[in-house]
């Protein structure tokens, strides 16, 4: 009794003053004069998270971005070394396959690897500031394919040493291929950083994952190598098709062919829907559970 | 009647507080397969209704906890509301916690780019109005220190004064003026002032201080655990507002 009493003290008590208004009538009239695309500043936003990215990752280091040319070409000297001697493959200009193959897979898994934690990562923004949140995980894959650009000259000074010389079809190749492994790691990064907001769970596996895809991959062995059944494994991987191609084009001279670039455009076009489609599915929900 | 620049058209707020915390997908399989998936669902808002004119200055108080930041956050876009719909009918800066996009370990004077960046502006815009925002922000002897060695108060000036750079069509100012200290407060609230005075830049002002809200704003909302208890006034809500520890 006393309750309801001070209820309806309260609603008498709403309006002081105050002229009630159309709130929905209000809405109409407000949405309606809004305008304008939010491309341009999405897209400077991006940019400056990725300047961001560099200035942090060579700050106070003497040589800087040399160090993403270095990189690659230090790993792969290591590798060549331990890999000639240990196991004698029989691979015309080892160096260069070597070199052409992890470039392209450690851009996808520290693409991936990075924007899986962006989200979370982010929190701090995405809690205050109104962002397409899309931004994050996007920044983490265009900072990567930078730094691949980056090897792609240190690979092109070890083909330059071993006098390799890249096909014809690198012309129209090359862009294609560098496309299709950017959509590809785009969309799943998409699906990784969605899914680790709700599961942390993909955090610690994704680690695991990155170390069986690394050997499932023939990155420092030749496909001939693997056993019946594997072979026909490895052709579900994508990686191993955009390597492939990579190296045909690169160093085999060889032209890939129609079905081998539909298989590769294929994979990335779908792996990219998935993932944008569980993103735009999940962002709303981030901010409860970051 | 005025032109209405930010509708809140029935906004209700619901948050689900998970009876236990499942942070792994097997406990969450597990007890999705259980049928233990329980939730206790929380109203922060509940069904909060009004119109903000252009050129009002509006008050937001109530105890803590009542969601008067929820609400903010809801009006600045970083929240979707559970029920209703928010419109807003221009660009707004938020004064929501401040710094929040600096990354410490970068200079102010990239932090000021990268922020001004996170709320919209231009490169361009930021070129020019680089000077003006260091000297409001009084710290052009330390652009090129990491902001890790700032002071409390010092993040909070840079980041009031790239936040305040333009010239919004709503300011958002949630107990932003709390950090820094009594002079700074002071040029703060002549900032916003000027904003308003000269500009017609319409306010939304969260504050615990109910003299501030008294002397800056003219109209309040008081909202009373999600519950819009009484709107109108300032003088007349904050007046009701401060009976309330004498009920």
């Amino acid at each position: 009794m006393c309750a309801m009493a001070e209820e309806t003290q309260q609603t008498e008590a709403i309006f002081a003053n105050y002229e009630p208004v159309d709130t929905g009538d209000a809405y109409q009239k407000v949405t309606a004069a809004k305008s304008g695309s939010q491309w341009k500043h999405d897209w400077f936003v991006l940019r400056s998270l990725v300047s961001k990215d560099f200035k942090l990752k060579y700050r106070r280091s003497v040589l800087g971005v040399l160090w993403s040319l270095l990189n690659p070409l230090l790993m792969m000297v290591v590798m060549a070394a331990v890999f000639s001697y240990m196991f004698r493959f029989q691979i015309e200009h080892f160096p260069v396959y070597l070199i052409l193959g992890t470039i392209m897979f450690d851009f996808m898994s520290r693409g991936t690897t990075g924007a899986m934690s962006s989200i979370i990562e982010s929190q701090a923004l995405i809690k205050k500031v109104r962002i397409e949140k899309i931004i994050f995980p996007l920044e983490k894959v265009v900072f990567e394919l930078v730094n691949f650009g980056l090897a792609l000259v240190a690979a092109a000074v070890v083909m330059v040493y071993f006098q390799v010389v890249p096909s014809v079809h690198a012309l129209w190749g090359l862009p294609f291929i560098i496309v299709m492994v950017t959509l590809f790691s785009t969309g799943l990064s998409l699906l990784i950083s969605a899914l680790s907001v709700f599961f942390r769970d993909v955090m610690h596996l994704w680690g695991v994952l990155m170390t069986a895809w690394t050997y499932a991959t023939p990155l420092f062995y030749p496909y001939e190598m693997l056993a019946g059944w594997m072979q026909l494994i490895v052709q579900f991987n994508p990686m191993y098709h955009y390597i492939n191609f990579f190296r045909s084009i690169m160093m085999w001279n060889t032209n890939p062919g129609i079905l081998e670039c539909l298989i590769c455009a294929g994979m990335a076009i779908v792996t990219f829907l998935i993932g944008l489609l569980v993103f735009r599915k999940t962002e709303s929900k981030f901010i409860l559970y970051i | 009647m005025n032109e209405p620049i930010v509708v809140v058209n029935h906004v209700s707020m619901m948050f689900n507080i998970a009876s236990e915390q499942l942070n792994s997908l097997k406990e969450y399989f597990l007890a999705l397969i259980k049928g233990k998936l329980h939730f206790k669902a929380f109203m922060a808002l509940n069904d909060i209704d009004f119109v903000v004119s252009r050129g009002d200055r509006y008050g937001i108080v109530g105890t803590n906890g009542s969601g008067k930041s929820t609400l903010l956050k809801i009006v600045a876009g970083v929240l979707e509301p559970t029920k209703g719909r928010v419109a807003i009918g221009g660009t707004i800066a938020p004064l929501i916690e401040l710094g929040a996009g600096f990354d410490m370990e970068l200079t102010a004077r990239e932090n000021i780019y990268l922020n001004g960046a996170l709320l919209g502006y231009s490169k361009q815009f930021i070129d020019e109005r680089f000077e003006d925002i260091v000297d409001f922000a009084e710290v052009r002897d330390f652009l090129d220190m990491p902001m890790k060695n700032y002071s409390s108060g010092m993040v909070a000036r840079v980041a009031f004064s790239v936040a305040t750079a333009t010239i919004p069509d709503i300011l958002v100012v949630d107990e932003a003026l709390s950090v820094g200290d009594f002079l700074f407060q002071e040029k703060c609230e002549k900032r916003i002032n000027e904003l308003v005075d000269g500009h017609g830049t319409t306010l939304l002002f969260v504050s615990h201080s109910i003299d501030q809200v008294e002397r800056v704003c003219d109209k309040a909302v008081w909202i009373e655990k999600g519950h819009m208890r009484m709107i109108g006034d300032s003088k007349d809500v904050c007046e009701a507002y401060r009976h309330l520890g004498e009920e």
